[in-house]
């Protein structure tokens, strides 16, 4: 398959992720559209790897995915102890930092 | 339609079709299991860019480890109760849904874009043949990645020292209020 196809299915997950942290409300939802968005990159990434007939584009992927992990460690403890404070996770509800 | 087109396809409308019941479903929980098959086929993806590495950590770090963790704190919360209103006001979904189209138009053109660009052109057809093994991402990693890797262990261990710090601080204020 050309590279274009593979950059465009690229793009189009990154949208998908966009909207959904656009429309959702709920954090562990826009965590995951955050997850697909780093996905859709790393699939970018990949692609380009090949088609340059390099490895380093692979290297990045792993370095993102470590990443990502570490973000999802603290991004589900603020959630929790969020959740704790507050009995719920929709954003629009915590707003304290909110001017 | 050679077997690579049809795999690509195949697992393109199934990552899209995942990513897609992400952001639509209610319930937390389907949408975890969606976004479960969406990096399932994004891994049959890297496999056919001849990325096996990527695609074996892809299924092992993302699909085991980190989706574990989600499915844990949405059960650790009980959320299916609560999410009701997961989604805003039409409205303002149709504004959201506008930009995304843009956006999807606008990302697609610099994908084309990139491709006719003729330093990526010739690049593509000088070393279309070379092939990625772990060997050579092992290489990379320990000799011209070395301080990056380096560099990740700390951000690990940051991470881990982060969240050992937001739980203990909850459970002294707890105490207190005790």
């Amino acid at each position: 398959m050309p590279l274009e196809s593979y950059l465009i299915l690229s793009a189009l997950l990154f949208t998908i992720g966009v909207v959904g942290v656009l429309i959702r409300r709920n954090a562990i939802i826009i965590f995951m559209c955050i997850e697909l968005m780093l996905n859709a990159a790393n699939l970018a990434f990949v692609a380009i790897s090949r088609s340059l007939g390099e490895a380093s584009g692979q290297v990045f992927v792993i370095f993102v995915m470590a990443v990502a992990a570490a973000e999802v460690a603290i991004g589900l403890a603020i959630i929790v102890s969020v959740f704790k404070h507050r009995q719920t996770i929709n954003v629009d509800e915590v707003n304290s930092l909110k001017g | 339609m050679n077997p690579e087109q049809i795999l690509f396809i195949l697992f393109g409308a199934v990552s899209l079709i995942g990513a897609i019941a992400v952001i639509s479903f209610r319930h937390p929980i389907y949408s975890a299991l969606s976004l479960i098959v969406t990096f399932f086929a994004q891994a049959g993806l890297f496999v056919l860019l001849g990325a096996h590495f990527v695609a074996a950590v892809q299924i092992i770090v993302y699909a085991g480890a980190i989706m574990v963790l989600f499915l844990f704190v949405i059960m650790l919360l009980n959320l299916g109760t609560l999410s009701a209103k997961g989604a805003i006001s039409g409205k303002l979904k149709g504004f959201a849904v506008i930009l995304g189209i843009l956006l999807a138009i606008e990302g697609v053109y610099i994908a084309v874009k990139a491709i006719n660009d003729p330093a990526v052109a010739s690049a593509e057809t000088a070393t279309e043949s070379v092939n990625t093994t772990t060997y050579t991402i092992g290489e990379l990693l320990f000799n011209e990645y070395l301080l990056p890797f380096e560099v990740t262990s700390l951000i690990l261990l940051a991470a881990l020292i982060g969240v050992i710090v937001l739980v203990k601080r909850e459970s002294q204020a707890e105490n207190e209020v005790q």
